[in-house]
């Protein structure tokens, strides 16, 4: 009588128990495999190309000779670049959001925005790249310039800002807007003296996001035609005359970290592949450490925030 | 009481006083207030308005490229010529080549992504506690984060030689290596689509499959994967339409020759790759040359916003039966 009732004669819940013991153990091992393959990829950077970086690596033209070769064209031509994605896409991104969360009625007008925003998260970089190319280069006639690749990067993460900037307004409780307008304020004013302040911090997560991934982004560039091989640097942007600011950068040729990196990679040889690593070290560095800072904040604001 | 009586007394002394001309003031400001929100709700919506605009320009600037294209191809030579050299001397212009490059790379992808995805969802969702996932996914978010080409590096000159080790004949040039690297960089996207989806099944169902005597792996197995199909194929063909977009990888690792294989050993083209070759040199634009990307590209979008609207119907779904 005893034994029957005792659980662990049964064998089939022996077997289910081994079963789950032996999921879990798969469940840890392609973990381990997904964050594995992170170590394994920045070490193999680190152990390739770590020896490369210098000054004299930051500071440098390409070369055909791999020891002298460097990447200011491309560091700089990843800000500049970044600079104007920063100026175009942000503002469109949080105000395009704004509409989206605060002022859109209900109508097929939104909701074919909506659809947009979220086909266009989806589509391939590459594709925004031949736009880019159709459309900036020849259509407009702007050329393979820095004005362009930050104006194709700026659509890009479009969808991102849109989407991020969407959620951060989102949470914010809709007493905080009655309050506001209670007290006779218009709609703008609610916007800007409390969604947006109130909503600052996921924006600013969201923004770090967008552009760390343009920051990383290759293939639109390379299809508009940025150069791998460039050994000048954009006009500086300010001047000793007056009015001291000049915007001759902006149809500059240029190169980028991503571009410069690719080039590399596809030269053969050693000395080659460790620049290419070098690159990738300092390509991976700034989009982990802009990753961390945007995880750091949300982990900050989720602490701080109670409504 | 003195002070409250004086402040009445001074109210009562400015109302009157007020005069038509002060109202007609205050009414005019309100409307320039008016105007100004109406301004400013206009400008806000013209924002909105970038993204269907460049919907419909990426939609304008493929078809009309790819009609110039397809004047000179006809469309049963594009889908039935086995052989891609739209730069040789004799032309060729079948897709075929670079669609099977596209889909062997994506292949394999997924072959790495959705089952190590899936079981580290569910192991994320159902068995891990709340601290392993608050370290795991940021981390998993730092992978997905990586440039792709670091990631074409890592496949060519990391995963390939690897590989050499298993198959000595495998050529530098492959689609195995890429793919599996394309697999891996899904994965985050994967996992943390699919774990939406099995976290959106209610509490209750599982209480009963616990009450019932289950195990959490049959819970998991029988109960909360069974209800978050539509969920999870969801992140599946999102996942699709990522491998398949995939560009740098493949132009790195997998080879620049359009070859017309399906097997994952060889070197091959992709549709992403033919582009981002044809984009490095120096081709006129309006040649032929120059429309094949567009064309191309045409066929890359369709295939990536098939998958893409395939995926949302199917996220939309799972998000309305609870």
């Amino acid at each position: 009588m005893a034994a029957q009732s005792s659980p662990q004669k049964h064998p089939s819940i022996a077997r289910r128990m081994i079963a789950e013991v032996l999921f879990k153990i798969l469940g840890i091992c392609s973990l381990i495999i997904a964050v594995g393959t992170l170590v394994l990829l920045f070490g193999a950077l680190l152990f390739e190309g770590v020896t490369r970086i210098d000054w004299q690596f930051l500071m440098s033209y390409p070369s055909r000779h791999a020891s002298q070769a460097g990447i200011l064209p491309a560091w700089v031509g990843s800000t500049l670049i970044m600079l104007v994605t920063a100026v175009v896409g942000i503002p469109l991104g949080v105000a395009a959001a704004i509409y989206l969360e605060e002022y859109a009625r209900r109508s097929w007008m939104t909701e074919l925005i909506e659809v947009t925003v979220t086909n266009l998260a989806g589509v391939p970089s590459i594709i925004y790249g031949l736009l880019a190319l159709g459309l900036f280069v020849y259509i407009l006639g702007l050329g393979e310039t820095i004005l362009v690749a930050g104006l194709t990067l700026a659509l890009l993460i479009l969808p991102v800002v849109i989407v991020t900037t969407r959620e951060a307004i989102r949470a914010i409780p809709v007493e905080i807007r009655e309050a506001a307008y209670a007290l006779g304020a218009t709609k703008w004013q609610t916007v800007v003296h409390h969604v947006l302040p109130y909503s600052a911090a996921g924006i600013l997560t969201g923004i770090i996001l967008a552009l760390s991934r343009a920051i990383g982004e290759t293939a639109p560039i390379v299809t508009i035609g940025a150069l791998t091989f460039i050994a000048f640097l954009p006009p500086a942007p300010f001047t000793t005359q007056p009015p001291y600011l000049s915007f001759d950068w902006l149809l500059s040729p240029f190169t980028v970290m991503p571009i410069q990196m690719f080039g590399w990679v596809s030269r053969p040889g050693e000395d080659f592949a460790s620049n290419a690593a070098a690159a990738g070290i300092l390509l991976v560095g700034m989009t982990l450490a802009m990753n961390g800072l945007a995880i750091y904040i949300r982990y900050r604001m989720r602490k701080q925030v109670t409504w | 009481m003195q002070l409250m009586s004086k402040s009445i007394m001074a109210m009562q002394q400015t109302i009157p006083i007020k005069s038509l001309d002060a109202v007609a003031k205050a009414a005019a400001r309100r409307r320039a207030r008016q105007r100004r929100e109406w301004a400013i709700e206009g400008g806000l919506f013209v924002a909105a308005l970038t993204s269907v605009a460049a919907t419909v320009t990426i939609i304008a600037v493929l078809l009309s490229e790819s009609i110039g294209f397809f004047k000179t191809v006809p469309l049963t030579d594009f889908f039935t010529d086995t052989l891609w050299t739209p730069l040789f001397a004799a032309p060729h212009y079948g897709i075929l080549p670079l669609l099977a490059g596209t889909l062997v790379t994506s292949g394999v992808g997924l072959l790495v992504a959705i089952p190590l995805g899936t079981v580290a969802a569910i192991y994320l969702s159902e068995f891990a506690s709340s601290r392993l996932r608050e370290i795991i996914k940021p981390t998993l978010e730092l992978l997905g984060a990586v440039p792709t080409v670091v990631y074409g590096y890592f496949a060519l000159l990391v995963v390939t030689p690897g590989l050499q080790r298993i198959w000595p004949d495998l050529p530098g040039f492959n689609m195995l290596g890429p793919g599996i690297v394309i697999g891996i960089m899904i994965m985050p996207f994967v996992i943390s689509l699919s774990e939406d989806a099995m976290r959106a099944v209610p509490m209750i169902l599982r209480e009963g499959s616990y009450a019932m005597g289950a195990t959490r792996l049959q819970t998991a197995w029988r109960v909360v994967v069974p209800a978050a199909t539509s969920g999870l194929v969801a992140a599946y063909v999102l996942g699709i339409s990522r491998a398949v977009g995939e560009t740098m990888v493949v132009a790195i690792a997998a080879g620049q020759n359009p070859n017309l294989t399906w097997n994952p050993l060889e070197p091959a083209a992709t549709i992403t790759a033919y582009i981002v070759q044809v984009a490095l040199g120096d081709l006129p634009h309006g040649s032929i040359g120059y429309q094949s990307i567009f064309a191309a590209g045409l066929v890359l979008a369709v295939m990536t916003f098939t998958f893409n609207i395939l995926g949302h119907m199917l996220r939309k779904r799972f998000r309305e039966v609870y």
